[in-house]
């Protein structure tokens, strides 16, 4: 990076921070501290929910992992149009009628005390880590590459987002997510369009053949990750959570100027969602097809941590590695043209034996790749050896011009900063409402109070969330770390709602109770496939078996509770 | 608890060629078909 990528970095960043601080200096109500100006339209909060969604980990990471396992990840979305048409239809008239300011609020409404608690004490349980994973995730990838000190990035975008989070709340959160997505599509669509520049024109075609533009697959496998079917029905169960019933979320599209702004936000994303992550899983496939064709393509792009131990007691094996590497891609590349060659001639015969060809040279490619990363690993047995994070960080800094390199890790930062910020304003809330508000009703009509402590909040969960991140260690590729998480806790969470809505028969104690053990067959099934891997089903199917047993357990409890009560 | 109340009818979604809300819903999910299509499409025509 030079002077010039600087200005634009920090100009950027900084920029918009300070916009958000000084766009809500005058007004300190706990109402639009909490769920931001009366008057912000559908774009904003479209944008909002969008900025909240998408953290870095989806810019950086996603592209790595069509990179890595072509477009398939695509299909984790297919839930998420049908969720957002429920939440629009059920769960935000209700959340806009009782006039709330914590999803968990209403379950104190519809059930009890202690289902309201459960349900917040588990967003929190879940979005403090996913926050430490959100502030870790971008600032490991940088560090490394820009030779920057971990934990200084992560202690300075950390203080950036709590500063102006506390400041402004949730006014400011939404003000600063609006410029921070303009930042990200232009950055985003800059470094697409340089890439589309430096491809061969079969590019697509060559992706395909080698099979990374995979993106619907209709097998109907339980093992299987991403299917269509995983797809629909564990990604509705998934989005349903995440927008129906997290907090992070429900703050962004409760506030508002009416109803009407909160559903278009959501139909917003609704119908742009998929397209978008498209693009960027695209741009991971491109990226394959662009580096088949480099002359120094990494064995291993987190090259900072392959250089360290190629540097080693240990290096020749490195650089036989390297050299065979080398060799196996400039074969590969020939295979690929001949492929190219008999395909534009169209002869069948000539293009099938080309393209087994050019598949087994992928295969040796890929094995030549599982060595480097069996070296690293034994030569540190803790060394890092997912390396799909940094596909496209290596890119954008080995191929992008000075200036757009510039505008790309402000993307980065960017989206970062605009995740973290809608995590932070979420979990200070909940933690005000749900849980202060509760342990000290008195002082719960003093609004200045409140808004004191939302701001002490946001600030404890801000520093919580960054020593996490100075203390944690991810092996997963980061975008499904989140993922993972997410369909462990929020099963529970969502089956409880869901009972609330649809199920007026059922009472809190038998909710809460059908939740607690839902929540522990979801873990019991989680761990139980990391015993054996062989029962091992995709992640996915953890949202429909949990919410299932939640609301199965509730009606079992709600008849049990009935027929031994009094006088039945 | 009183059970939640529908959406009331004065809350229009003043979109030009949509009057209701569920129209609004069907057109997203058209949409939403339509996209997963045009995938299902893109993947067999490149595999």
């Amino acid at each position: 990076m030079n002077t010039l990528d600087w200005l634009i970095l920090l100009g950027t960043m900084l920029g918009i921070a300070a916009y958000g601080v000084w766009g809500t200096r005058e007004d300190h109500s706990l109402n639009s501290y909490l769920k931001g100006n009366h008057n912000t339209g559908w774009i904003t909060i479209g944008l909002s929910v969008m900025a909240t969604q998408a953290s870095t980990i989806t810019y950086l990471s996603l592209p790595g992992q069509a990179y890595e396992n072509g477009m398939a990840f695509i299909q984790n979305y297919f839930g998420l149009p049908l969720a957002l048409i429920i939440v629009c239809a059920v769960f935000l008239p209700i959340y806009r009628k009782l006039g709330v300011y914590t999803a968990y609020e209403y379950l104190g409404r519809r059930f009890d005390t202690k289902t309201r608690l459960l349900g917040a004490a588990l967003f929190l349980l879940q979005r403090g880590v996913q926050a430490g994973i959100t502030i870790y995730a971008p600032a490991i990838i940088l560090s490394t590459v820009l030779g920057w000190r971990l934990d200084l990035t992560i202690i300075f975008t950390g203080l950036l987002v709590v500063i102006y989070t506390v400041t402004g709340g949730s006014a400011a959160v939404n003000l600063t997510q609006k410029w921070q997505m303009a930042v990200i599509f232009f950055g985003m669509l800059t470094a697409f369009v340089v890439l589309l520049a430096k491809l061969p024109g079969d590019a697509l075609p060559i992706a395909g053949a080698m099979g990374k533009l995979q993106a619907v697959d209709f097998t109907p496998d339980l093992k299987q990750r991403y299917t269509i079917w995983s797809g629909i029905l564990g990604g509705l169960f998934l989005s349903l959570s995440y927008f129906g019933t997290d907090q992070s979320q429900v703050q962004r599209y409760i506030g508002g100027a009416a109803l009407r702004e909160g559903r278009l936000g959501l139909m917003f994303n609704a119908l742009f969602k998929i397209p978008m992550q498209f693009l960027i899983v695209m741009l991971g496939a491109m990226l394959f097809v662009f580096y088949q064709f480099q002359p120094d393509t990494p064995v291993f792009f987190n090259q900072t941590e392959w250089k360290q131990y190629a540097q080693g007691p240990q290096g020749a094996a490195f650089h036989r590695i390297e050299q065979k590497y080398a060799a196996i891609q400039s074969d590969k590349q020939e295979k690929i043209r001949a492929w190219v060659t008999a395909r534009n001639h169209g002869d069948a015969t000539a293009e099938a034996a080309a393209r087994t060809a050019m598949t087994e040279a992928q295969k040796t490619s890929n094995a030549v790749r599982q060595e480097a990363r069996d070296a690293l690993r034994s030569v540190d047995p803790k060394a890092q050896t997912k390396d799909s994070d940094y596909v496209f960080i290596t890119f954008i800094l080995t191929e992008l011009p000075h200036g757009v390199i510039g505008l790309l890790i402000a993307v980065m930062f960017a989206s970062a900063l605009s995740s973290k910020a809608g995590e932070l304003n979420a979990l200070g809330t909940t933690s005000t409402i749900d849980l202060w508000r509760y342990f000290r009703p008195l002082a719960a009509h003093d609004e200045a109070r409140n808004v004191r402590n939302a701001k002490w909040f946001t600030a404890l969960w801000g520093i919580f969330a960054i020593g996490f991140a100075l203390f944690v260690s991810i092996a997963e590729n980061l975008i499904e770390a989140l993922n993972i998480v997410a369909s462990i806790f929020y099963p529970a969470l969502l089956g409880v709602f869901v009972v609330a809505f649809f199920l007026k028969k059922v009472r809190g104690p038998a909710v809460f109770w059908a939740a607690v053990s839902a929540q522990v067959l979801v873990l019991a099934i989680f761990f139980a496939g990391k015993v054996y891997p062989s029962h091992e089903i995709g992640y996915l199917w953890l949202n429909p078996i949990g919410v299932a047993a939640c609301v199965a357990f509730s009606l079992a409890l709600q008849c049990v509770v009935r027929r031994n009560a009094p006088g039945t | 608890m009183k059970p939640p109340q529908a959406e009331p009818p004065d809350e229009l979604p003043r979109v030009p060629g949509f009057r209701t809300w569920p129209g609004i819903y069907l057109f997203v999910f058209v949409c939403f078909v339509v996209v997963v299509a045009l995938l299902a499409f893109f993947s067999r025509y490149f595999a």
